[in-house]
């Protein structure tokens, strides 16, 4: 179709079109990059965390009082939960994967270093790997006589005896590319803090770290120490599934049983954990959402409304066209050509506008590069929704009888 | 003249009920979505002591170790206790407190209620006068409440009507991890949000339900709750927090003139060169010295999700707008024939710029209105959220005042542009034409 009518039709309409291109560009750059958050938002709350999250429940206690005995009473707590039907495995952790607080500490592989190489989590307790459910690549589980107290641990570095502290530890694999990329990182030397040895025996898979996922969401390693309910974040169960809302129930009759002097911080599974971790960032995909919607609805609407009263302006030149052996279809081609004109515009415009605007996001929220793939979503959107749009009014002027022609308005 | 332009207005404007309809619509999505995220920011960035914190400081120094030093490196935001205790102990300053957050077992002396976790502050006694924190009840504590670890307590009016119901407490006891607490004071009405002077709790809505002695705290190793950041060696062992190098504490001044606050600077200053030529400080002095809104802004307390949302929203509304331009001009410039027929008839192009204007006039308010219940719908929703920031979102007279006059201008000056287009007809193209 020769678009050239249509040009010098919009020629005289400069100011009105010039609105329609503008908010054209506007809805998409915004929608371009609305979309992309979107998918920043799911990325994240789909983070994959390397446990067996749907056969864990937690149990988080404190004490009222002073307890002088608390690792035997821990010891005894989890002697009498490993006891309750279902259990497969038991543990008091120092930090819960999606739970609120966390240990985190600056890891290098010289002991020269002025920066440390990467910042990880430290998760503390004994099995932790067998009750968290973490797949070892290589390497292997702690031996019993490894597990050291975390007061005695506390002791020795009081008195600076670094050869009474546990050497193994259990790295992610994230943390083994980063420090070892390309290295077999089994009996490998790193250190930690001022300055303590620690040597990897084994290879996690996956070990999503509890928060703090900036730092780099995979960074974990695990040490062999036990601690006392009172150190420790809580009591981490596994169990089958479908088992978890009657282990859960059980096992905290069982608490209650051996001391009921403690109250409950907290309890549920693993499962709500990661819900709740990740409402904020579902609701703000909720709201980008609508807001897509919204703006799609309001640009489609304004289309709507400017194309209706083009068609009812040129009412009389398209009776015209029609007498003079235009058909239907060439009408209704000349208003859908004319809207994809002004669409394919805008969208031009877009287009930098949304690279601006990721430009401003990159600066101001640290957020990465919008990947090409977005722009041309953006751009079907908008084009479906203007082609949507115009269809209604562009049928309308179709329907325009030839005979109107004759008529005076 | 007005009563006729608004007559011809509202004429006009049940003329194309639909496309009246959509400019409304349009203006009042716009307007609601930009004022419900706007309130939200304006809520959220408010001052939390109005009139106080502008002579409120937060002092930083480093004690850190040379590992990850740069030169402009910030100093960290908490000090250990070593150089938090020095610091209040020197008294440089008009008022300052210590303190931290934390958790505490707590027995009311009524068998009714079971013992829960209270959450605490751990500070030091100029806290309450600092902060000019009102009390229903009794007073704060002393120094020397401070200096002896006495065991007593200051409670919030919501734990005074749980525990009390609401009746003068002051002298009772309560039992925090098993030790008896005499109630010294409960608080008035104090809500400061942010929640500025402990955000480790969260940022807002955090109230805590016991005030306990820093002291008493460390003497009975409550549980403190918060950042710990260590250095060197140290394990971060929670019952040795006084003497292994971590920075865990939060110290707040009061100075009341620019003398005062220079004089603090260099002390600090002072007090890091003391400490580096003695050896205990390892990195080069490094002071700043933020008053509290300053302080806010720097730990970026606002939400970025909250912010971004303005801009989203402000973005829906340059839409909304730009989509009710093109609909006016479009609206004009159809009546064209009649504007020419008026003009011939006499009409300046004044009046019909007035007239024109009126009308975009009468869709600004109706848009207003619209955008106000969208935005008080808006806000509503936000209370839903979960996030800590949710139940603050109310509507305050500034801000509603804020949302009419957006509107208003906002429509009047879509409206401007398309009023002056089509007034600058000419009536005679117009007759001929028809």
């Amino acid at each position: 179709m020769d678009i050239r009518p249509i040009l010098s039709t919009l020629r005289r309409h400069k100011f009105t079109a010039c609105l329609l291109i503008l908010e054209i560009a506007l809805t998409c750059a915004i929608i371009c990059n609305a979309i992309f958050l979107i998918g920043q938002r799911l990325d994240r709350m789909n983070i994959s965390s390397g446990i067996a999250e749907h056969e864990l429940v937690y149990i988080q206690l404190a004490y009222i009082g002073e307890r002088p005995d608390a690792m035997a009473r821990t010891a005894a707590d989890l002697a009498a939960l490993r006891e309750i039907a279902g259990v497969r495995a038991v543990t008091m952790t120092n930090q819960i994967p999606f739970g609120g607080s966390s240990s985190n500490m600056g890891v290098r592989t010289d002991l020269a270093q002025q920066k440390d190489t990467i910042n990880a989590s430290q998760y503390l307790g004994e099995n932790v790997p067998s009750t968290l459910g973490i797949q070892l690549e290589v390497g292997r589980d702690f031996r019993p006589e490894e597990y050291r107290d975390l007061t005695d641990v506390y002791a020795a570095l009081g008195k600076g005896d670094m050869n009474a502290l546990p050497k193994p530890a259990l790295i992610s694999r994230a943390v083994a590319d980063q420090l070892w990329p390309g290295q077999d990182p089994l009996g490998k030397q790193m250190y930690v803090g001022g300055g303590i040895p620690l040597t990897v025996i084994g290879v996690m898979a996956q070990l999503i770290r509890p928060n703090q996922f900036g730092d780099g969401a995979q960074y974990s390693v695990i040490n062999p120490i036990r601690l006392s309910m009172s150190q420790g974040a809580g009591y981490v169960i596994r169990c089958a599934p479908q088992d978890r809302e009657q282990v859960l129930k059980l096992a905290l009759a069982k608490l209650k049983t051996l001391d009921p002097n403690r109250i409950v911080l907290g309890k549920g599974t693993l499962d709500q954990l990661r819900r709740d971790y990740f409402q904020n960032d579902r609701a703000m995909a909720g709201i980008l959402v609508g807001v897509c919607l919204a703006l799609l609805i309001v640009t489609a609407l304004g289309i709507v409304g400017l194309a209706s009263f083009w068609v009812a302006q040129r009412n009389r030149s398209i009776g015209v066209r029609r007498a003079l052996g235009a058909t239907r279809g060439n009408i209704l081609h000349y208003f859908q050509t004319e809207n994809f004109l002004l669409t394919t515009i805008g969208i031009a415009i877009g287009m930098v506008l949304a690279y601006g605007i990721n430009l401003f996001l990159i600066v101001h929220y640290e957020l990465p590069r919008m990947p090409g793939f977005y722009f041309p979503v953006g751009a079907a959107l908008l084009w479906v929704i203007g082609q949507c749009a115009v269809l209604g009014p562009a049928l309308r002027a179709a329907a325009v009888p030839p005979v109107v022609a004759t008529r005076s308005v | 003249m007005l009563a006729y332009y608004l007559d011809l207005a509202v004429h006009s404007l049940k003329r194309h009920r639909m496309l009246t309809a959509l400019m409304v619509l349009a203006i009042a999505l716009g307007i609601g979505a930009s004022m419900t995220t706007l309130t939200v920011l304006h809520v959220l960035s408010g001052d939390p002591l109005p009139g106080r914190s502008g002579s409120i400081y937060y002092p930083q120094i480093d004690p850190q170790d040379m590992k990850d030093y740069t030169p402009s490196v910030e100093p960290p935001a908490q000090l250990t206790w070593t150089d938090g205790m020095y610091l209040l102990h020197s008294k440089r300053a008009t008022r300052q407190a210590l303190m931290t957050g934390g958790m505490v077992p707590l027995q009311p002396a009524q068998s009714s209620f079971d013992p829960f976790h209270a959450s605490a502050l751990y500070t030091t006694a100029d806290f309450f006068p600092m902060f000019a924190v009102p009390f229903e009840y009794g007073s704060g504590w002393g120094a020397a409440e401070d200096d002896s670890k006495a065991r007593v307590v200051v409670i919030t009016s919501q734990l005074n009507d749980k525990l009390f119901g609401g009746r003068n407490s002051v002298g009772q006891i309560v039992r925090l991890q098993e030790k008896d607490f005499r109630i010294v004071g409960v608080l008035g009405d104090w809500h400061p949000n942010p929640h500025f002077y402990e955000w480790y709790m969260g940022s807002y809505a955090s109230d805590e339900d016991v005030y306990v002695p820093l002291t008493t705290s460390r003497d009975l190793l409550m549980e403190h709750d918060g950042s710990v950041d260590c250095w060197g060696n140290t394990g971060g062992d929670p019952s040795r927090l006084e003497t292994i190098n971590c920075m865990w504490l939060q110290f707040w001044v009061q100075l009341d003139s620019p003398a005062s606050v220079s004089a603090y600077k260099d002390f600090l200053l002072h007090y890091s060169q003391d400490q580096h030529a003695s050896g205990r400080f390892v990195r080069p002095p490094n002071v700043r010295l933020r008053n509290m809104m300053q302080w806010l802004d720097y730990i970026k307390v606002v939400p970025s999700d909250a912010v971004l949302q303005t801009w989203l929203a402000l973005g829906f509304l340059a839409v909304c707008l730009i989509n009710t331009v093109g609909l006016m001009l479009a609206k004009f410039m159809r009546r064209a024939g009649e504007l020419g027929v008026r003009r011939a008839l006499g009409a300046s192009q004044r009046a019909l710029f007035g007239q024109l204007l009126m009308e975009s006039g009468v869709i600004g308010v109706a848009g207003g209105l619209g955008g106000l219940l969208l935005a008080l719908f808006g806000l509503w929703l936000v209370r839903q959220q979960p996030a800590d920031y949710a139940k603050l979102a109310h509507m305050d007279t500034t801000m509603l005042l804020a949302t009419f006059a957006l509107a208003v201008s906002a429509s009047l000056l879509a409206g401007l542009l398309p009023a002056w287009r089509a007034c600058r007809v000419a009536p005679a193209l117009q007759l001929k034409a028809n």
